[in-house]
């Protein structure tokens, strides 16, 4: 597993993910404030901070999945891939195939493992035959580290599977719709220790072929899963870098007090 | 840092960390200051319980390293306390080196005491020696202050140091030249000198540490350096 980037990546020009002065209200409340992030193509970007200080917030606003939330309003511009995703024109289904989430518990539909993982390309209408969607829902069950473990019964329930194949099981079920990136929030603090490191494991090997946002509680899971890390306080996005220069000589007293486990 | 940890045992465990190295530091500098004075009273008794002693420092060593496992163990440490908890380990490695260094002078000193005094060359070692014990000294205050500038001050002062070792180099080399029996006397002083240079850089060793455990960054420029006595040639006239 990589602890660090091999070599300091240009953020200007491997940009997948660039957040310009967001914004969300919850009714008059200001939950985020002018949050600019940059987030990396095809590195582990992770979201630390006290509960309450916005990070998942923030995440939900990558996929817009703050819409829903009744009185939400998000300002600012989330720009990915040279597209503001916050646009009211943007089609928001489309988007969310485009960026998959992953949530703190797991949550498999109450259906066999195969149509959980099925689900997501019959809805999109990603397939034409019955042989492509077995390969889809194969080759997804795979990169989530989970085939070999229910080939044999993909028409079980996925709800029998334990926490750590259930928390797999919807990452396979969010990469079957092919997106780009994938957003995780607190994947693990439902989970074992090995479980949690499979799932760590996983996400290693996932940054090669996607862009990964996770939120974490866990500061050691996010030093050793992620490239960059941003440190989230009361709203504020207080600093972001690199993850080894985060947690070894962070640039703010509040980011040095919360990951030293201070009294700020 | 401002503010304590809010586990307060952490603290404690920190606390305790720093109070293992200053024993050591102190034992070191001890050891070495009643080094030099058996080394200028050539008193082969009080040589050897000296360098008996070192065997403390060896112990409080393997402590560190044991609690400082144990610390990275529980706590995992990151960001300032990480590098805090790294440095300890490594000045009490380098403080362990310079009682090493002194229990080399203590039975070197056995063997000195058994030939002719070399007396002048003798108080150039002594000054020396007293010069590394307060570099020890400081340190140790730099450290438990965590003042870079200290810290910073006591590294640039190896310098004058390396300037006395040469010219002490150069007077042994004409000793020997000039009569061949002093060569037991001035080559032992010779290898004396050389422990007490190198514990002088064992010193700035944990200058360096100060400054990685307080601002999280290595000394960018070189140190200093004048020991010449590397490439010193003394001809016989």
């Amino acid at each position: 597993m990589h602890l660090a980037p091999e070599t300091p990546i240009d953020l200007a020009e491997n940009s997948k993910i660039s957040a310009k002065n967001v914004e969300v209200y919850y009714g008059d409340t200001r939950a985020i404030k002018g949050v600019s992030l940059e987030i990396p193509e095809r590195q582990v970007t992770a979201l630390i901070g006290p509960s309450g200080c916005g990070k998942s917030t923030f995440l939900r606003s990558i996929n817009r999945m703050n819409d829903v939330i009744e009185g939400c309003r998000v300002t600012g511009e989330i720009i990915l891939d040279g597209q503001n995703i916050l646009s009211p024109d943007v089609d928001v289904v489309y988007l969310r195939a485009r960026v998959g989430m992953v949530f703190q518990r797991p949550n498999p539909f109450p259906k066999s493992i195969y149509d959980n993982v099925a689900y997501g390309p019959r809805i999109h209408k990603l397939t034409s035959s019955k042989s492509e969607l077995d390969d889809i829902v194969e080759h997804s069950l795979k990169q989530a580290g989970l085939f070999d473990e229910v080939c044999d019964r993909l028409d079980e329930q996925g709800t029998g599977l334990s926490g750590g194949q259930q928390q797999r099981l919807c990452i396979a079920r969010a990469v079957a719709v092919q997106p780009e990136v994938i957003l995780m929030d607190e994947p693990c603090s439902a989970l074992d220790p090995i479980a949690t490191a499979r799932i760590e494991e996983l996400i290693d090997e996932m940054r090669q072929n996607y862009t990964i946002v996770m939120v974490t509680h866990s500061m050691q899971q996010a030093a050793r899963v992620s490239q960059r890390t941003g440190f989230f306080h009361l709203g504020d996005l207080v600093e972001q870098g690199e993850t080894t220069q985060i947690f070894t000589k962070p640039q703010d007293e509040r980011t040095a007090s919360y990951i030293t486990g201070r009294i700020g | 840092m401002a503010g304590n940890h809010i586990v307060t045992s952490f603290d404690d465990d920190l606390n305790k960390l720093d109070s293992m190295i200053v024993e050591m530091g102190g034992l070191a500098e001890a050891q070495l200051a009643q080094a030099i004075d058996a080394l200028v009273k050539r008193d082969a008794a009080l040589a050897e319980t000296i360098a008996a002693r070192d065997t403390m420092i060896d112990d409080l060593e393997r402590e560190v390293d044991l609690f400082t496992v144990e610390v990275l163990t529980r706590r995992q440490p990151l960001a300032a306390d990480l590098r805090r908890v790294i440095s300890a380990l490594k000045a009490a490695n380098d403080l362990e080196r310079i009682g090493d260094l002194s229990r080399n002078i203590c039975k070197r000193t056995m063997a000195l005491s058994r030939v002719p005094a070399m007396g002048s060359a003798m108080g150039t070692v002594a000054r020396m020696g007293h010069l590394v014990q307060e570099m020890i000294r400081n340190i140790l205050d730099a450290y438990i202050a965590q003042d870079v500038a200290m810290a910073d001050d006591v590294w640039k002062r190896d310098q004058e140091f390396d300037l006395l070792h040469t010219s002490l180099f150069r007077e042994l080399l004409t000793y020997m030249m000039e009569d061949p029996r002093h060569i037991t006397a001035c080559t032992h002083l010779l290898f004396i000198a050389k422990n007490i240079e190198r514990m002088g850089d064992h010193v700035t060793n944990i200058a360096e540490y100060i400054r990685l455990m307080v601002v999280g960054e290595v000394n960018e420029e070189a140190r200093p350096k004048d020991d010449q006595s590397s490439l010193t040639v003394v001809s016989p006239e």
